[in-house]
């Protein structure tokens, strides 16, 4: 019965990174990039919060909030 | 004796010029030690890449390092199914490739991955108005290639078959067609699966050839990617030059009189 609500708050109290819920913890972009061993001045990386580009010079102001969806996204390989 | 052809033949699409009229994709190679050989012996000047979420689970090999300063990106928007995701993922490409060019994708089958032409509009109207040089995949259809013009797209991108399946160019006529009535160049974009195929398309009348797995998936990419060079440069030269006329009947070529005998 309260299951969908634990789930509510939990997703509240958390972030989604590429898809998949993890706990707040980065309050800034560039934060959330070195806790996650990405390196910020590699080429061919982007970042979209909650659908929109946010651009690298942002990067270290750009806050991150609970409840964020965040995407990291680099080049590869395509046709 | 050697005879000069005039080389001289640059394709220019939204101001950026090209010698060379094949774009190569960089999927799909055995390693990529083949993959930059390959590109180097297609002599292309524009190479695509696609824009995936990062793998938090470690390092991956950067595309970017890897490609360097030895051709253009044109990154695609492979797999979007709606106009949405594809603008997404174009603003995310802007960013990470420091380009404004798309080849624009929007998938409306999964299995043939035809184009959904209303998508594909409406993103192309959308990538337009905010900067974007667009280069849509589209299906071999004259009217949507004047419409995707319409909308501002800097060139159409026609399949010659279904992505990846080597067919080579299903509608010849069609294909011929666009490129008479296109106002922006015709790239012939999916379907290739061998150089007398990528001949045809620019015999056709196309501007350039965007191909990907029937180099990377040949035997030998590298050699593939050579011939696929050779085969765009002969196809180029012979447009030029002018195919004559189909006859039904023989005409010899030898003169008629003076044959020896009775």
């Amino acid at each position: 019965m309260n299951n969908g609500r634990d789930a509510r708050m939990e997703a509240l109290a958390g972030i989604t990174v590429n898809g998949l819920a993890e706990p707040f913890e980065a309050a800034t972009v560039a934060a959330l990039l070195a806790a996650k061993d990405i390196d910020s001045d590699a080429r061919g990386i982007a970042v979209a919060l909650n659908g929109r580009v946010v651009p690298r010079t942002a990067w270290s102001q750009q806050a991150v909030a609970p409840g964020d969806a965040v995407e990291i996204v680099r080049a590869r390989p395509g046709g | 004796m050697s005879m000069d052809i005039p080389t001289d033949d640059p394709l220019v699409i939204a101001g950026r010029t090209f010698s060379s009229r094949l774009f190569l994709g960089t999927a799909g190679y055995p390693n990529r030690r083949v993959m930059l050989d390959a590109v180097a012996a297609s002599g292309t000047e524009m190479v695509t890449a696609a824009i995936r979420r990062i793998s938090l689970a470690g390092e991956e090999e950067s595309l970017v390092d890897l490609i360097g300063e030895r051709a253009h990106f044109l990154p695609n928007t492979a797999g979007c199914q709606t106009a949405r995701d594809a603008v997404l993922t174009a603003e995310l490409a802007r960013e990470a490739l420091g380009t404004d060019w798309v080849k624009l994708e929007v998938i409306g089958d999964r299995e043939l991955l035809y184009p959904d032409v209303e998508e594909l509009l409406r993103a192309t109207e959308t990538l337009v108005a905010a900067g974007f040089t667009v280069l849509p995949y589209c299906n071999d259809d004259p009217v949507t290639c004047r419409k995707l013009a319409d909308a501002g797209a800097a060139a159409v991108m026609p399949l010659g078959a279904p992505i990846g399946s080597g067919l080579g160019i299903c509608n010849p006529v069609m294909i011929e067609t666009i490129c008479a009535r296109s106002p922006v160049p015709v790239v012939l974009d999916a379907g290739i699966g061998t150089a007398s195929e990528a001949a045809l398309a620019m015999e056709l009348g196309c501007a350039a050839v965007l191909l990907n797995t029937a180099v990377s998936k040949s035997n030998d990419p590298v050699r593939m990617a050579a011939a696929m060079r050779a085969g765009v440069e002969a196809g180029r030269l012979a447009s030029r030059a002018g195919r004559i006329p189909r006859k039904r009947y023989a005409e010899p070529s030898s003169p008629q009189l003076g044959l020896v005998g009775t």
